[in-house]
Formats: structure tokens, sequence, C-alpha cells
């Protein structure tokens, strides 16, 4: 078969194949437990130190044991928010944004019912958030959990997290954010900054799916959600998924390297994308802050056609993107993201995001730039509001 | 991604009869672009009044685009009084399935035919002039569209007035309003179907102490409120309130507009509530 043009990277990325080759071992040699006293585990256990090593340096945490493996991204934020609420005692004040992912809205709500007070900021027409009022909510004179992301996943755009962190701990505030769409795309250093906890999702960054870390600041409280064993420094019981830990080490590990090329290829691919697509589909406009996202992502609305419509035609030569759209998604809903920033409803519904990744090539690019505006004028033509 | 019958992708990909077309005898539009969904039907007749020429304009998703073209496909060679009996389950018939949070659009159809015939009888545009008071305001759906379709499609929960008409399927926050309708819409049919029969005083109890489980008690504890059960003598029910309806100022008319009508309804005209 032949491999589509895949430009969804912000959904899933393919596995590296370096790190696929550093998983395989500890599938077929190294199956040893690492919390056994014999050296066949012990051996194992090294691997582990070596990937948490490989993880704190991505994100530049000062401590390897900063690091906890976890399962994903969500249950490294349904840890985070759930535990810090948790090891707080009281009934601390939830602070999030309207824009965050299901997995950090989802435990925050959760507590919401559960009777826990929660602020969601809104965010203006380009995806910002007003510092002004994080700073208002925050002083609010209770304690606060606040959980906000560093950068969006169907935008791109990225919150000034060093700023909101120094806001929120001034308020004696616990601050996580939810960085896996940033991870490993863009620098980021949180003994720079006073981040207590950060997730990060390992097949974001080309390690495979089920494998996720979250990191804890020293002397953060957090209650563990899976209690057991005294694995993760009794912090997640539950045997460790070592081939995976080596593999997200190992993409880390990898990131660090290539970031630097990466993001110049990413940016260029992606802008002369967008540009194409901007001088050549009618009625095309980006959505977020330009100036001021991934480089990898781009988010585009097209008046008057629909989302999913799109998305199946692209999908029926070889491109694979995605839509914030509601017609495609199990909800009828469009984009919370979308519409927290107010998209106007003529475009709300044909919206598509393009996320690229080191693998994308200049033909993928002209793929798509010579399929694409077909797709929106037939369906253009095919809508009872184009013309006017 | 969803499951798609190979005549929805069909339909979809080469959608039959796109356009509009020209002196058209009926022209309707169903739908808007608030809803991320609107169709524009346009059809013309021959000398023996007979659909020669239908041809759809649809904004919306794939089963919308399929939907369409298939309505288009099923007008040719009817009259205008065969065209009015296609309903929306003869859309979905005719491409075989459609997922079943789509059936909105194949309601979209049967409402832009409704408008077109209309066009072709008055000469008059249906202007859907908001008719009653707008309660989804994600969709623009009103009381009124919302009371028609759970009538006519027989539906028993939100989830299913969102799959008929979207209503719902946003932020949600229209969804016990919806419910509040359904279970009126349910009330009166059970209603008319069977007159009240006369309960003992322990099946009154019973009926009183789910009613305000399922009718009453959702409506307080939006904001915080609860009650009791605390004694039936006869037709007087006594309920003892809780949480922050003991401090309401407005409690005594919860007990009246809320309590005692839904007891009213489901229970017996004779109900008297009073607090202790
Ligand atoms: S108001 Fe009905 S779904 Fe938002």
């Amino acid at each position: 078969m032949k491999q589509p043009v895949y430009i969804d990277n912000n959904a899933t990325t393919q596995i590296a194949p370096e790190v696929t080759e550093a998983i395989l071992p500890y599938l077929t040699e190294h199956w040893g437990n690492p919390s056994s006293m014999h050296n066949f585990g012990g051996q194992v256990k090294r691997a582990l130190d070596t990937a948490r090593e490989q993880v704190a340096a991505l994100i530049g945490a000062e401590h390897p044991n900063e690091i906890i493996f976890t399962s994903c991204g969500s249950e490294s934020d349904n840890m985070a928010i759930r535990g810090a609420v948790d090891a707080m005692g009281g009934h601390p004040h939830l602070i999030t944004t309207r824009v965050e992912h299901a997995a950090v809205l989802g435990p925050c709500h959760y507590l919401e019912d559960k009777g826990f007070r929660l602020t969601t900021l809104e965010v203006d027409r380009k995806g910002n958030l007003d510092l002004d009022v994080v700073r208002e909510k925050s002083m609010s004179g209770k304690k606060t959990v606040a959980s906000i992301m560093w950068a969006n996943n169907e935008t791109g755009v990225i919150f000034p997290i060093a700023e909101i962190a120094d806001i929120i701990k001034e308020g004696g505030g616990v601050f996580h954010t939810d960085a896996v769409q940033i991870a490993g795309k863009l620098p980021i250093s949180v003994k720079d900054i006073p981040v207590d906890m950060l997730s990060i999702s390992g097949h974001k960054l080309h390690a495979p799916k089920g494998i996720g870390a979250l990191y804890v600041q020293r002397g953060t409280k957090v209650t563990p959600h899976i209690m057991g064993g005294h694995q993760e420094r009794g912090r997640r019981a539950g045997t460790e998924n070592v081939p995976y830990i080596v593999g997200l080490g190992k993409a880390c590990e990898l990131a660090r390297e290539r970031m630097e090329k990466d993001v110049v290829h990413e940016r260029k691919l992606r802008d002369r994308l967008e540009e194409g697509i901007l001088a050549t589909c009618k009625g095309a406009q980006v959505n977020g802050d330009p100036s001021n996202r991934l480089p990898n992502t781009t988010n585009i609305s097209f008046e008057y056609v629909e989302g999913e419509a799109i998305l199946l035609m692209m999908d029926d030569q070889g491109i694979c993107a995605s839509t914030g759209s509601a017609c495609a998604s199990g909800s009828l809903e469009p984009s919370h993201v979308l519409r927290a920033m107010d998209v106007p409803r003529s475009s709300l519904h044909g919206s598509i995001r393009f996320s690229l990744s080191r693998y994308n090539t200049e033909e993928d690019i002209d793929t798509v730039l010579e399929k694409l505006p077909v797709i929106i004028n037939r369906l253009r033509e095919l809508s009872p509001f184009a013309d006017d | 991604m969803w499951e798609y019958t190979d005549k929805v992708t069909d339909h979809f990909k080469n959608p039959r009869n796109v356009g509009a077309v020209e002196n058209p005898d009926g022209d309707g539009l169903a739908g808007s672009l608030a809803c991320g969904d609107a169709l524009r039907l346009t059809f013309r007749l021959n000398e023996e009044k007979k659909i020669a020429e239908a041809k759809f304009q649809t904004f919306g998703c794939a089963s919308a685009i399929a939907s369409s073209s298939a309505l288009t496909e099923m007008l040719i060679g009817k009259t205008v009084e065969e065209a009015e009996e296609i309903t929306n389950a003869d859309i979905i018939a005719y491409l075989g399935e459609l997922p079943k949070q789509k059936v909105h659009c194949s309601v979209m159809g049967r409402e832009a035919l409704e408008a077109a015939i209309y066009n072709y009888r008055t000469g008059k545009k249906l202007d859907k002039h908001i008719d009653g008071e707008v309660i989804c305001h994600c969709f623009g759906a009103t009381d009124k569209e919302i009371e028609k379709i759970t009538r006519e499609q027989k539906l028993a929960t939100a989830e299913d007035v969102t799959h008929a008409c979207k209503a719902g399927g946003g932020c949600g926050q229209c969804i016990p309003e919806i419910e509040e309708i359904i279970n009126r819409v349910i009330g009166e049919e059970q209603a008319e179907e069977e007159p009240k029969p006369k309960l003992t005083q322990l099946q009154k109890i019973k009926l009183i102490e789910e009613t305000i489980d399922r009718q009453v008690r959702p409506i307080l504890r939006r904001d915080n409120g609860d009650l009791e059960l605390h004694d039936v003598d006869g037709d007087k029910v006594i309920v003892k309130f809780i949480g922050a309806c003991v401090s309401c100022p407005v409690s005594a008319v919860t007990l009246k507009d809320v309590v005692e009508t839904q007891l009213r309804e489901a229970v017996s005209q004779n109900i008297i509530v009073e607090a202790v």
C-alpha cells in the first residue's frame, strides 16, 4: 500500500526507526523486572535510569527522579490535577482554560461536580490568554491548583508559561502544564521557570502510544492515583512498561539532538503549505496567533464548506489531516477551541488542522497544494452560500 | 471516522443533480450556516405535472451531501403529491443506513422538500420565522421545533433529540430544558392514552417518591438545593427543603411552581404540597 501523506502529527506520530530499534532488545533479551534484586533485573533497571535521564534532559529537569513514567499524557494530566488537589487537602480553587485538552478539562469538571470551585479562563480571538485575568483569579485568597497548557493541540498557539507560572506561584498555588504538544518540538526548560508539574506523551514525539511521563518538581505534593508497589518511588505503582519507557527515552534524546534542524524544516514546510493554501483556496483563513505558535501546526478554516467533507475527500486522495469540525467526531459540537476563540460561524464548521513532523517532505506539501484547492472548489460549488 | 454504507459514499463522492434549477417551480432552503448544515432544493415540473428536474446545493458533511443527492434522485419522476409523501426515513432507507448521529441530515432533506413544495404552492418562501422560544442557542432550535420533532419521531431522550435535529449537541446547556420538553410530551401522551388509574395510598406514595426523584430533584439540584419527602396525608404532600433551598427567599414559589405542578401532573390534580 502506498503510504499516505500524513500531516496529522498532533494526533499521533510515526515511531522513529531508532526508537523501534532501542525497544526491541527489551522485548526479546532483557525482560527482567527492574524491581528484582538479581542482576538480570538490575540491567533493566539501568535502562530505566537512562530513559529517565533522557526525558529529564529534554525538558530541562534538574533531577531525573523528578520524572514519573505513566501510561500516557492523559494519565499524566489526571494524576497531576487530582493528585495535587488531593494532596493539598481542603477545597482548593481550580484554574484552567477553555481551550485545554479533554484530559485536563475532564478531571477539572469532575472535581467541579464534586463541589470544588473551578475558574475556566477565556481566550481572545487569536487564542491568547489575558494575564491580568490570570493574576486576578489566582489571587482569590484560596489555595489554587492551576493547569494551563503550554501549546494548544488544535491551533499550536503557545501560552507564556514562564509568566503564568510566576503569577500562580506568587499567589501560592500549585502549577501544572500540559506540555504534550510542545515537548520535543520547541526547547523547554522546567528548571528555569516555576512549573511544579508537566505532562508529556510518547506518541506525540515519535515514541509508541501507551507511554507518557509526568515531571513533578522536588517538594511538590501529589497523591498517587495508582497505589500499590514502590515503583517510581511510590508515586505510581505498577511494574514499569520497560520497553516503551526505553523507547520514550530514546525519542526524547532524538528530539533534543534534532530539534534545531526539525524546527527549521517543519516551519519551512508549514509556511509553504499555509501560504499555498491561502493563495489558492477561496475563503481560507488561519486560526490562532500566527506569530506565536508551534512551528509544525496550522489550523485553517474554509468558509462555507464543512470539515468532514473536506477530510473525506482528502483521505480519498491519500492525505491524512484532522478537522475540528462537528460532524466528523461523535459529538456535533464544533471544536471547543475554535469556539472559545469566537471563530465566525461561517468558518467554524470547515476547519482543518495540518500538523507536520520531521518526516514530512517537500513532495508531501506539493501533493496537498495540488489536491486541496480542487477539493475546496468542488465543495464550494456544492454549497448554497459560496457565491455570496 | 464514521462507517458509511457504499451508497452513502457513492452519493457523497459522485453527487447527482448538483446546482440550482433555472426558473424553478419550487425552491426551498433548510438549515443554516450556524448549524453547519444547510440545503437548498429546487425543482421544475413537466407538462404531466411530474418533477422533471430536481437539484440541490448543500453546505454540510458527507451525510448531508449524500442525503441531498439521494433526495433529488427520489424526487425525479414523481408528482408533487407523491413527493410530499417522502419522509426522512425513506431517505435513509434509500441510502441503506446513516449513523444515528447523522439522522438530522436526512431530516434536513425532508425540511427542504417541505419548503420547496410550500414555495411551489404559494409562490412564497417558507420563511421559518422563529416560532417559539429559542432553547438551544448553539443550533438555534426553539421549544416548538423540539416539541414537534419529539412528538413526530417519538423521541425519549435528549440524545435522541440531538440526533434528530442537533439541538443539545453543542455546549449542552440546553439539555435540561430539552428533557423538560420530552417529559412534558411523554406525560401528555400518556395522559391521552390512559386516564390516570385510581391509586391506592401506597401506590400514590411510591409515585410521589419517583416523581420527586426523577423530575423535581434534578431541577433543585441545579441550584444546589434539594428536598425530602416528609409525609403524605391523603392528597397533602409534606416535604422538607434541604441545601440551598432552605435559605432561598423564593422557595415558596418553587414549592408551588415546581414541586406541586410536577406532582399534580404525574400523580393527581388534587395534590397539595406544603413544606415543614
Ligand atoms: S445551547 Fe443547546 S447545545 Fe448549546
